[in-house]
């Protein structure tokens, strides 16, 4: 029997298993619309916005491994949608974008709603296709949900004219696919591992630094046990927090720009540094001349383009990071050496001197409501078990330091393109998937109004996150660079003219609260979550000048940190 | 250091632009680019003049790499190959230039393949430094139009690059 090409895409979404696609229609996909309408099977969540539809696709794919999909229509659909696809090609989040397209025999002629879709992504996705022949949708397809999520996931952008949509077609969904241009490792090659793992019983002051690939590869399991069995002190990026139990006294901390000031020595003065789906981003590194003077550099990745990118690296295994582990795993525990007992107890007691230093203090008797102490709250009150989506800026910062995640998936956050707007998209998405979880947006009050307009999808779809909005009246980080580098030259940092945000959650027919005192946080915050059917917008007003410590700022090394 | 990437590419629409849009966007350099279709109609053979530090040129083989179009690359100038490149020339052929150049042509056993009252046009093969050399000894004011193909390259002996 032949199918329009809608019913085959649609088709395709069913055969990959996808419940839920974010989008927002318009005319060059209102055949897929229409066929979407007319089943069950996959439900199509209405947003205010593609770039909502694209972070909570995102938001979706964090919390749960599954690849997010999208769907938006031509032209201003898909540019719309950019922001969220290069938001998740950063991170690496397996996600599936179907850009609706003007007729083949329209393309090229400047016609009505017509971008060149797959040009102007290009640069921000792993791959993406024009399918221009109803013969080749399914197949298209089916390499799309590979593409995104095998290997080093990312987006993957199909762009569909229209009348691929409505020509006809038998269809036939390929159970497996070969391609012969793209083949990810998995193994590591055993050599390679086998003098990591030489180098690694080696070491006498050992660095295990860790990012989003132990979270992606859903390997914080097989982490861990490595991590156990050796007993060094682990660091985590910040798309890698919860890898590693964030309790756990193993534990010293985020590292990187704002990291602890013990994980951040560490790194500095350790022989040995395990470097694990990480990707030596700049805010980690800090200075590149200054980065780990000391150490020999084991580093594990699946891209083989990541390793020895800025620095260099001397055990370089390409692979996943699980099966890699698993196999240095093994060959640690079948080894007659262990790890220098004695060398290891004096490294850890540097470390311990480090961790002295508490980097992460605050006033505590201040009149007005720190930030910090908003965030250790809402880590008490719910348990330390929320999947806590933020934006970008201070907020974003202090809730990386201070909700401590013990498990992975629960931190949400746009690390790599720095996305403001990211968050309450996000949390929709986790949401959606994880109806019974806990989900908070922390945020600012400026990102927050960049996808405000999804507080309406939240109510049609009755999402009841809760968005803790930290208010300090300043695009906070702004604010701080331009305190400590600009001599305090608040350049268009101020937000003027805020909404009243108790009432526009009202508005929005959520419910809103504005807490003043430090003596109402944690009360405010257990009403809020109180309410498991409604979205709580709770909007706390904060010390409109406090900054995150501690830092390395631009160009310093990572011994170099302004403490508070 | 100059580099000669040779790339199998995946024959489609777009495949091209990755490979020049990588460049573009991570800053790597481009001498010259050519790229045609192989005797298997569903790959094309890219070769790719670039230069950089070694640590430079290892990340372009990975990014290169990486594009899913791409079947497989190799570094032709890591092992024994063959370089060459064609070049058409549109000379003045009047005067004394007129036996100078085609002593010239002569001399590099470049070929003649058209001429008229003023000009010649010749056909120069050879390695990039070769067709430099034919246009210096020629001589800036004779030189009319210059097109120049961008190399080519193969590997020497059974050293292959096929899937
Ligand atoms: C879309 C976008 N535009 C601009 C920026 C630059 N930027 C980074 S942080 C920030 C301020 C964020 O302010 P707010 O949301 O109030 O958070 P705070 O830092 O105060 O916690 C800005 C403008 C960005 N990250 N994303």
């Amino acid at each position: 029997m032949e199918l329009t090409g809608a019913e085959i895409l649609v088709r395709c979404l069913k055969e990959e298993g996808v419940k839920h696609v974010f989008g927002y229609p318009g005319g060059a996909v209102l055949n897929i619309y229409d066929t979407l309408n007319a089943q069950d099977d996959v439900d199509h969540i209405l947003v205010r916005h593609e770039q909502g539809a694209t972070h909570a696709a995102d938001g979706y794919a964090r919390a749960t491994g599954k690849p997010g999909v999208v769907l938006v229509t031509s032209g201003p659909g898909a540019t719309n949608a950019v922001t969220g696809i290069a938001t998740a090609f950063m991170d690496s989040i397996p996600m599936v974008i179907i850009t609706g397209q003007v007729p083949t025999h329209a393309i090229g002629s400047d016609a009505f709603q017509e971008v060149d879709a797959v040009g102007i992504t290009r640069p921000c996705v792993k791959h993406n296709f024009l399918v221009k022949d109803i013969k080749d949708l399914a197949l298209t397809m089916k390499k799309a949900f590979h593409v995104a999520t095998t290997g080093r996931p990312g987006p993957v952008v199909v762009d569909v004219p229209k009348d691929v949509t409505t020509d006809r077609y038998a269809f036939e969904y390929p159970k497996k696919i070969e391609m012969r241009s793209y083949k990810p490792a998995s193994k590591g090659h055993t050599g390679q591992v086998r003098k990591a793992m030489d180098m690694i019983l080696a070491a006498r002051k050992p660095m295990i630094y860790s990012g989003g690939g132990v979270v992606l590869d859903k390997s914080h399991e097989v982490f861990t046990e490595f991590c156990r069995l050796l007993g060094y002190p682990v660091t985590n990026t910040l798309m890698g927090l919860g890898a590693f139990p964030g309790t756990d006294p193993q534990f010293v901390g985020m590292l990187g720009m704002h990291g602890t000031y013990e994980a951040n020595m560490g790194m500095h003065h350790c022989d040995v540094l395990i470097a694990i789906g990480a990707r030596f981003d700049d805010r980690v590194t800090g200075n590149i001349e200054k980065f780990c003077p000391h150490a020999q550099i084991v580093h594990i990745d699946i891209d083989p383009s990541s390793i020895a990118k800025t620095v260099k690296v001397d055990v370089p295994i390409v692979g996943a990071v699980g099966p890699v582990l698993r196999q240095l795993n093994r060959m640690i525990r079948e080894s007659e050496r262990k790890p220098d007992e004695k060398a290891l107890a004096e490294w850890w007691k540097q470390i311990e001197e480090w961790r002295a230093t508490d980097c992460l203090r605050y006033d505590r008797a201040s009149k007005r409501i720190k930030p910090q102490y908003v965030m250790e709250e809402l880590y008490r009150v719910t348990g330390g078990k929320a999947y806590v989506t933020s934006d970008v800026g201070q907020h974003q910062m202090w809730a990386a330091q201070f909700y401590k995640f013990d498990l992975p998936n629960r931190w949400i956050n746009s690390g790599g393109l720095g996305t403001m707007g990211f968050g309450l998209p996000a949390a929709l998405g986790v949401k959606l998937a994880l109806p019974d979880e806990e989900v908070v947006c922390v945020t600012g009050e400026a990102s927050i109004i960049m996808c405000i307009q999804e507080l309406s999808t939240a109510l049609q779809y009755g999402l009841p996150v809760k968005v803790v909005n930290l208010n300090n009246g300043y695009m906070g980080m702004v604010r701080q660079w331009q305190e400590f580098f600009y001599q305090k030259r608040y350049a268009m940092s101020y937000m003027e003219a805020l909404p009243d945000f108790v009432k526009l959650a009202e508005s929005f027919g959520h419910v809103g609260m504005k807490i003043e005192k430090p003596g109402d946080v944690t009360g405010a915050l257990e009403e809020a979550m109180a309410m498991k059917d409604r979205l709580v917008f709770m909007d706390f007003i904060t010390d409109p000048e406090e900054n995150v410590y501690p830092m390395i700022p631009a160009g310093a090394g990572q011994n170099e940190m302004i403490l508070v | 250091m100059r580099h000669i990437l040779s790339i199998l590419l995946e024959n489609e629409s777009g495949a091209l632009s990755r490979v020049a849009g990588l460049f573009s966007a991570r800053g790597y350099n481009i001498e010259s680019l050519t790229v045609a279709p192989t005797e298997d109609p569903s790959l094309s053979r890219m070769t790719l003049v670039t230069s950089g530090s070694d640590e430079v040129i290892e990340q372009i083989m990975k990014q290169v790499n990486k594009l899913i179009d791409v079947v497989k690359l190799v570094l032709l100038t890591e092992s024994d190959h063959i370089e060459r490149e064609l070049m058409l020339v549109k000379t003045q052929a009047r005067g004394e230039a007129r036996e100078e150049v085609k002593r010239l042509a002569d001399i590099f056993r470049a070929r003649i393949i058209d001429v008229d009252a003023g000009t010649y046009t010749v056909e120069v093969t050879g390695t990039g430094q070769k067709l430099d050399a034919f246009l210096e000894a020629v001589g800036a004011a004779n030189v009319i139009e210059v097109v120049r193909t961008g190399l080519s390259g193969i590997g020497r002996g059974d050293n292959a690059l096929r899937v």
